[in-house]
């Protein structure tokens, strides 16, 4: 994972960052993608809960994990939502490699939208929103293909 | 015990406003023309009516036209005596307030229940292109925050619509199971070929499959015409208990089975299948509750927010296997009005106008009415079953009627 100034950098609705989501949203100042996970049977939570869906447990600690991930899917969106953030862009569900059905909406950067494929491995890469303390997590071709 | 409650319920009058591209009407006099139409449609008067059920309820924040009145107004506006209501958007897609009238009738809380549901995104977003999800109510500025799990894993992605989640819904049906652009298109040219006979459509021009190869692409694989279009307009549908459904002027339609199960999780990126969507579970519910199989089936209403929902739908009620969709609409032939299956047949809401899930439940009424016009499906006889069903993502519904005794 690298904090890498990104070109071009959209205009982006921003979170609420609160307590609960903090380490998600904040955690790449460090270069970290960070979910919640279960002290007791180890699941990743995410979005954040104050509970664990598998064993019920009821303490839950920021951890931080690889940043490598695959494309479950993704769109080339063309159409201008957002005043700023303009197309085309890629919009994908990316599964975090730690966890089978840990997943998150993303933009897949650093290449071309024609270049981006389904099951293509793929690596977080943070943009500093530049308020709130928010970095937020997108992902790039996975290090691995520039070899 | 296996109680079946939705069958104590039937469908006795439908109503709809005008519908149209910024009608610039007041939306509580659009609900009411709907509202008025309906009862007068069953052959009841407005005493007659003690329950009321409507979705998403009176206010959407940042969502111009979402909703154009709750409860409470028309509630007011016909100084109606209520024993039972209901209005909300927690619940198994739009038609879960109709199944919410069911339940109520069957548990003996309302005997003629008014369901409506208005719209006017038309009027209230007003000209260019369409607006993202929350832009016009500060989230284009630097100020707003997104919150609520919904908005804020999505939004600051530029994923600022129900457009691009089901786009990805869609590639991933694509991936997985090889279906094309212009299988998809089916649905979009099959709701267009429909709408050319249905007056009250708001898109009748000839569309060619390549008008819409060609069409300005709105998230890959989703052109313009594989998204429905805003409009103004109310639809009410009057739900009955069984027996007091006996003094109506019509012939009461049964609901033979409602589908409300989701079983994965309640989320647009989080949902375990991703081409499936909630439809998976709530048509698998449906036909539980059931005797009657896909092939009993005359018409099918299916909710074309976007083309591929409609797909996706076509495959979880089993008219043709989960993955087969693209094949099976292939061509057209099968979902067209003299086909296998006829579908969306007032032009969905492609083409017919985004009435938001309750204009599937009116039109699978007037199918198995005979009111269809030019549009009218006979086999050579009316269809005697229709499904009716609306939602997509994280949210469906669906219900079984049968004009059948
Ligand atoms: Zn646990």
């Amino acid at each position: 994972m690298k904090n890498a100034p990104l070109p071009d950098k959209p205009f982006r609705i921003l979170p609420a960052v609160t307590d609960q989501n903090a380490h998600f949203w904040c955690g790449g100042k460090y270069d970290e993608l960070c979910f919640l996970r279960c002290d007791v049977c180890a699941t990743y939570v995410h979005p954040p809960a104050p509970v664990c869906p598998e064993c019920l447990g009821r303490e839950l600690s920021p951890e931080p994990v690889s940043g490598d991930a695959r494309i479950l899917t993704y769109t080339i969106n063309h159409h201008p939502w957002i005043p700023g953030f303009e197309p085309p862009y890629v919009v994908a569900i990316v599964e975090i490699d730690e966890q089978p059905g840990l997943r998150l909406m993303t933009n897949i950067v650093g290449c071309s939208p024609d270049s981006v494929s389904i099951g293509m491995r793929v690596e977080a890469v943070f943009e500093d929103a530049g308020e709130d303390g928010i970095f937020i997590p997108l992902f790039q071709p996975h290090r691995d293909y520039a070899a | 015990m296996n109680i079946i409650g939705e069958k104590q319920a039937a469908i006795t009058g439908i109503g709809q406003s005008a519908v149209g591209r910024r009608l610039g009407r007041d939306p509580l006099a659009l609900t009411i023309d709907a509202c008025l139409d309906a009862i007068e449609d069953a052959g009841l008067t407005r005493e007659d009516i003690d329950g009321l059920s409507t979705y998403p309820g009176g206010s959407v924040p940042g969502a111009p036209g979402f909703t154009g009145a709750g409860i409470t107004e028309v509630h007011d506006a016909l100084r109606l005596n209520l024993n039972w209501f209901c209005g909300g958007m927690e619940l198994p897609g739009q038609l879960g307030a109709v199944v919410n009238a069911c339940a109520a009738v069957a548990s003996g809380l309302a005997t003629h229940v008014l369901c409506f549901r208005t719209v006017w995104e038309s009027t209230a977003q007003g000209g260019g292109s369409r607006k993202g999800i929350g832009v016009g109510s500060g989230a284009g500025s630097g100020k707003f925050r997104a919150r609520g799990a919904t908005m804020e894993y999505t939004l600051p992605f530029g994923a600022a619509s129900a457009a691009v989640w089901i786009a990805m819904y869609a590639m991933r049906h694509f991936h997985e199971y090889g279906t094309r652009r212009e299988q998809l298109a089916q649905i979009a040219l099959n709701a267009r070929a429909n709408a050319q006979l249905n007056p009250n459509a708001v898109y009748r021009d000839p569309m060619s499959m390549d008008d819409y190869m060609n069409a300005r692409m709105i998230s890959f694989p989703f052109c313009l015409f594989d998204c429905d279009a805003p409009v103004d307009g109310s639809t009410a549908i009057i739900v009955s208990r069984a027996d007091a459904a006996a003094d109506t002027r019509k012939t009461p339609l049964r609901v033979e089975a409602v589908g409300t199960a989701l079983h994965g999780r309640p989320s647009w990126d989080q949902f375990d299948d991703l081409s499936t969507m909630a439809l998976r579970d709530a048509a698998a519910m449906l036909w539980k509750r059931t005797d009657l199989k896909p092939k009993d089936v005359g018409v099918a209403e299916l909710y074309d927010g976007f083309s591929f929902i409609a797909l996706a739908w076509l495959e979880a009620l089993g008219f043709c296997a989960v993955g087969e969709g693209g094949e099976f609409i292939e061509g057209g032939e099968r979902i067209a009005l003299d086909g296998e299956i006829p579908l969306n047949t007032q032009g969905g809401q492609l083409s017919g106008g985004r009435l938001h899930g309750f204009g599937m439940l009116h039109e699978a009424c007037v199918q198995l009415w005979g009111e269809g016009g030019e549009r009218q499906v006979r086999d050579p006889a009316l269809p005697k079953v229709a499904v009716a069903a609306a939602g997509g993502g994280p949210l469906g519904g669906c219900m079984l009627l049968s004009s059948e005794r």
